[in-house]
């Protein structure tokens, strides 16, 4: 980074140190702010995590003791309520990050596909219909879907007009998979994943976390819309019209021209819905407090009330810490899950004989349009790698 | 472009706005699929705003209805002139200024030095605000309470605004516009003897309207709708702000299964002032995606 200095500016010594005068007044104020509330609380949380602080006086006094990993044991390997309620809202959060993520994604380019024609009527009304949600406070939001799906609210009497009983949404523990099932056979129930017996890990959501994921996939879909509207814009309109040409139909179009080309953006998609997903805290402090039964329990959430609420913080910094570590670990995997699934050989070499006839006619239409990156595409994500398939 | 147009592939094009009974049919069905969807999107809105103005009877016994049988102003009375929802309101005004204000002067400040001032330790610099981008919110909600505590600014506006002062994001943003704007400006101004600050401020922030309109928009909603750190940040009713106040009023009453108008009441209201902003900045918001990422 510091290498781009021109040679000019690199022997003028004195204006060298008033740069670097300058760089670290300009950057100080937010380094001070960053540092102190993000940097040195994380380093103070670890250590909480692994002492037995009880929330009075400061956790750095000389009366605070220090537990190893007891609390990340009690909570992995305990068999005790931490464990089971950690193992609860894991399972909680899991499967709200298993149906949002592909919901959302597929909405947000549904949404995106259908208000990207060109020859669209009323495009900035719809654009602004789907994204309005996104800017809405996520309590504003809450507060709606609570009466939404209250027992006798909206969504029921719609759902009564068209002969269906609707469920007591919020109310109703009961995991979607098995809505109508009493008890599980032996060896499902009998074996438990952190306190949390196969049989329940397989039930689904309750379907109080399903009001929910409803909820976020009617949130976030604009916000991801966006984004994919930006990248479908800037893919060139050429290699579609050649696919065309050469007897492609819709389907095969969208699925082996636009999609791979939408590879970078996707990925960008999946990696916030992923993150994002993992931190559910706003809606279940709002809506139900982890309720009813504690299916709608997130870490995050049981985080907070371990240590505001039951003053355990040294167990709510460690289920922090592994719920950060869960991000990180989703993350990779997403990213080595999606790296293998490169464009296969054959549909590559199909794509890349669209583009190579583009680029002997034409030299600019190929290439420029479609390597563009998109701009939303946060650091470290990949750049497009259909050049190399242009050779 | 004007290659592109002597290629026998876009004589496909006219062919295209040919109006085929297929073609209509797929118009037609594309104007239903989107009106649709548009009515599950701003439906529930309108209930939200019909409700706030119902009974509490009929709220819960005529939910569709988007015209109350009988008006009603309670909900909001009982806000305005019974409760302590003036004080939020003022509290999250509050915050948000100043969190937007000072995001706006940090972040294209730092933002400037990353993009042009060649600094020792820009590297370092950069790379840990990468590695503080990647820190999700919830872990830091401990954590940050650890901090304002042992500052002495819990319960306080401080402690409410100093943390959401400067955000990593918000950084890249102006680091990535002020890289796109060419430098002759700067040395032009540079040859007749202004400083890096001078330069800054009467040159190089006047160019970066766009990049700052983004910068304010996504402060503004973030502070504006921010939930966990309030949570975290005061325990006090005098600085509780809005999506405190009512997530605690949602989450408070919930087993009574009432109040309704006056919650939604409580959401309507606080959704306006975002609403405004994404009203007045839509094209901004639209175009630049960039910025529209939520956090």
């Amino acid at each position: 980074m510091t290498a781009i200095a021109t040679p000019a500016r690199r022997r003028r010594s004195g204006i060298r140190r008033g740069q670097n005068l300058a760089g670290w007044l300009f950057t100080a104020p937010v380094l001070v702010i960053l540092g102190l509330f993000l940097l040195i609380p994380v380093l103070m949380a670890a250590w909480v995590s692994v002492s037995d602080w009880t929330g009075r006086g400061s956790p750095f006094s000389s009366n605070v003791g220090f537990v190893g990993g007891e609390h990340y044991a009690e909570l992995l390997t305990g068999g005790g309520l931490a464990e089971r309620d950690f193992g609860t809202a894991l399972k909680n959060n899991f499967w709200y990050v298993v149906l949002v993520v592909p919901l959302q994604t597929i909405v947000s380019l549904g949404l995106a596909l259908l208000v990207n024609r060109r020859m669209l009527r009323g495009r900035g009304f719809f654009r602004t219909a789907f994204y309005f949600p996104s800017v809405t406070s996520s309590v504003a939001i809450t507060v709606l879907w609570l009466f939404l799906f209250s027992t006798t609210g909206a969504v029921n009497k719609l759902l009564e007009a068209v002969g269906i009983a609707g469920p007591n949404w919020f109310n109703e523990p009961a995991g979607i998979f098995h809505l109508g099932a009493t008890t599980g056979p032996a060896f499902l129930t009998d074996h438990t994943i952190l306190g949390v017996s196969w049989w329940n890990w397989l039930g689904g959501p309750s379907v109080a976390m399903t009001g929910f994921i409803l909820l976020a996939i009617f949130t976030t879909s604009g916000t991801f819309m966006l984004l994919f509207l930006a990248a479908l814009q800037n893919l060139s309109g050429d290699v579609e019209e050649a696919a065309m040409m050469d007897g492609a139909n819709a389907w095969q179009r969208f699925f082996r021209v636009t999609l791979p080309q939408l590879r970078p953006t996707l990925f960008t998609v999946i990696t916030l819905g992923l993150i994002g997903c993992w931190q559910v805290f706003d809606q279940i402090y709002t809506g139900t407090h982890g309720n009813p039964a504690k299916t709608t329990l997130t870490p995050a959430f049981l985080s907070y009330q371990a240590a505001f609420g039951s003053n355990e913080w040294g167990q709510g910094a460690a289920i922090a810490f592994i719920l950060f570590a869960i991000i990180i670990l989703f993350t990779l995997v997403q990213r080595w899950v999606l790296a293998e699934r490169a464009v296969s050989k054959r549909r590559n070499r199909w794509f890349t004989s669209v583009a190579a006839r583009l680029a002997a006619g034409t030299a600019a239409a190929g290439a420029g349009g479609s390597t563009a990156a998109s701009p939303g595409a946060p650091p470290g994500s990949p750049g497009p790698d259909r050049t190399e398939g242009g050779r | 472009m004007s290659a592109v147009a002597s290629r026998p592939a876009t004589e496909r094009v006219p062919g295209r706005h040919r109006w085929t009974p297929g073609a209509i049919t797929a118009q037609v069905l594309v104007y239903a699929v989107l009106v649709v969807i548009a009515v599950v999107y701003i439906f529930p809105f309108l209930i939200d705003i019909a409700t706030s103005f119902k009974t509490e009877a009929e709220a819960a016994n005529d939910p569709l209805a988007l015209i109350p049988q009988t008006w009603t102003t309670a909900a909001y009375e009982r806000l305005f002139f019974n409760s302590d929802f003036p004080t939020w309101f003022r509290n999250s005004a509050i915050v948000t200024i100043f969190v937007t204000a000072g995001r706006v002067f940090f972040d294209s400040l730092a933002g400037y030095a990353l993009a042009r001032v060649q600094f020792r330790g820009r590297g370092v610099v950069f790379a840990g605000l990468v590695a503080v981008m990647a820190v999700p919110n919830v872990v830091l909600l401990i954590p940050k309470f650890l901090v304002i505590n042992q500052l002495g600014i819990y319960n306080s506006f401080a402690g409410l605004i100093v943390p959401l002062l400067a955000d990593a994001a918000g950084v890249f943003i102006m680091k990535n516009f002020f890289e796109s704007i060419p430098t002759s400006v700067e040395e032009q101004a540079r040859i007749d003897g202004a400083g890096t600050f001078r330069i800054f401020w009467s040159v190089v922030l006047p160019m970066a309207r766009p990049a700052l309109v983004t910068i304010i928009i996504l402060s503004f909603q973030g502070s504006w709708n921010e939930l966990a750190h309030f949570i975290v940040a005061s325990q006090s009713p005098e600085y509780t702000t809005l999506t405190k106040g009512v997530a605690q009023l949602s989450s408070g009453a919930l087993s009574a299964g009432s109040q309704y108008p006056i919650k939604l009441a409580a959401g309507a209201i606080m959704t306006v002032p975002v609403a405004i902003m994404f009203f007045v900045f839509q094209r901004r918001i639209m175009n630049a995606s960039a910025g529209a990422v939520k956090e």
